[in-house]
């Protein structure tokens, strides 16, 4: 199994319709609160994000990816979600990766999560499960899991803040060595996961993340889902 | 592992607006995007297609707020339809992305009414506030309406822009405003005409008593070809 599939790029592809360009990762919240206001503190926000909520949800996909049941691994998901805002989010997210990745890589694994979870499973476990159909391995999709964590967030701070693009893409790829290590640590973990159970999945959390979410879901007036 | 499935899965068309029928096999229901500039009177247009025909058909609508649900709470507010008739979609910032580049938010938000308030005839898909060249995609709906309006300037048919030339209706609204911004509404209708052949332009003025009438007609004629194909 190689990390180097093509599938992967279409996968990780930020125009690949699965919703995320409606989601912020966090960096509207962050952005109101004067907390980003530049390329150093997006860089600040993303590897903070990236250690958290990101290496999180590369242990899902990759235990997921390894053939772990994805509805048990659905529960870990929701362990390690505290926020409801952001729970619903990730069933969100899922139930529309699930949709464009029927469509890109039909597979009876994903239609029988689909009928499971009709409303959705947490996004990172539906993209392991992509992963499998997709012919890659748990290495893979934890590279695409990291990566989604942060390239969400330096998207959507090129639209709030009219951040130089060439500026939020060096913060990428400035990220890209720390990218590579958390994916290894998440597939690492998947591995561990396979032989003693789910709780040897990465479970770091952000609590800012989740205490700026429940309150962006009240905002009235915000440009992004979350 | 799986890089290569032993029989190739067969392939599915079942997802989007391509199949005509749901999940269970019923058919489902006509979709009509509603896009163009902002302020142009599409949630008008929305709100006066509601109120023309609630009556006789089952509607449902979905907004695309581009920052806020100001266009779904017109709606409610106005009541033109029962509130879990009207979803909004968040959009990001990016109202087109979400009707032509990915559909995934909007086709669940259809489906959702379909299956809460289901069965319906009629879903009117409104888009936030856009450019002339947003399109709905065909995944996401069968028809779509492009809404300007003529206090907007009289050079907008002129300066096309794929929504405006490929839409299957362009309306023009505010028609009673023409007087009083100096627009040759003949003019705007020549300039449509050499942009769009032969798809029909509809001149309104919402303001007025049944002005919305040209439009629910042509809801109508698409209404009973989806019926009868």
């Amino acid at each position: 199994m190689s990390t180097m599939s093509a599938a992967l790029l279409v996968l990780a592809d930020g125009r690949f319709p699965a919703g995320g360009h409606a989601h912020s990762g966090g960096a509207e919240a962050a952005v109101k609160a004067g907390r980003v206001t530049d390329g150093a503190s997006l860089e600040a926000f993303c590897r903070g994000r990236l250690h958290t909520a990101g290496l999180t949800a590369a242990g899902l996909a990759a235990a997921t990816a390894a053939g772990i049941d994805p509805l048990a691994v659905d529960a870990a998901a929701d362990a390690r979600t505290p926020s409801p805002a952001l729970r619903a989010a990730a069933r969100r997210l899922g139930r529309q990766l699930m949709r464009a990745a029927r469509a890109a890589w039909p597979s009876p694994e994903l239609d029988a999560l689909a009928a499971a979870l009709p409303r959705g499973a947490h996004q990172p476990v539906v993209l392991g499960l992509v992963a499998r159909a997709a012919g890659l391995g748990p290495l893979a999709v934890a590279h695409a899991a990291a990566y989604e964590a942060v390239s969400g967030p330096a998207t959507a701070v090129v639209r709030l803040l009219s951040l130089d693009p060439f500026e939020a893409t060096a913060v990428l790829a400035r990220l890209a060595p720390e990218l590579d290590a958390v994916a290894s640590a998440a597939a690492d973990a998947a591995g561990a996961a396979l032989v003693e159970g789910l709780d040897a999945l990465p479970a770091p959390a952000a609590p800012l993340l989740d205490i700026t979410a429940e309150q962006h879901a009240a905002w009235p007036v915000r440009l992004f889902a979350t | 592992m799986h890089l290569d499935h032993p029989d190739t899965y067969p392939h599915r068309h079942t997802y989007t607006a391509a199949t005509p029928t749901r999940p269970d096999g019923t058919r489902r229901a006509l979709r009509i995007g509603l896009g163009g500039p902002v302020g142009s009177g599409k949630t008008a247009t929305v709100a006066a297609l509601c109120r023309a025909l609630r009556d006789q058909l089952s509607i449902a609508v979905v907004t695309n707020d581009i920052y806020t649900r100001e266009d779904a709470e017109f709606l409610l507010r106005n009541a033109v339809l029962a509130p879990e008739r009207i979803t909004a979609v968040e959009t990001g910032a990016c109202p087109h992305t979400a009707i032509r580049d990915d559909i995934s938010a909007n086709l669940e938000a259809v489906e959702d009414l379909e299956d809460s308030v289901g069965p319906l005839d009629l879903v009117l898909v409104e888009s936030g506030g856009d450019n002339l060249t947003a399109t709905f995609s065909k995944g996401l709906v069968d028809a779509q309406i492009f809404v300007i309006d003529v206090a907007g300037g009289d050079d907008i048919p002129r300066k096309g822009g794929p929504g405006l030339t490929t839409a299957d209706l362009l309306v023009v609204n505010k028609t009673d405003l023409a007087p009083y911004v100096g627009v040759d509404l003949e003019g705007m209708a020549r300039d449509a005409k050499a942009q769009r052949g032969e798809l029909p332009v509809a001149f309104t003025s919402l303001a007025t008593e049944g002005g919305v009438a040209p439009v629910r007609d042509w809801v109508l004629e698409r209404l009973a070809a989806w019926a009868a194909a």
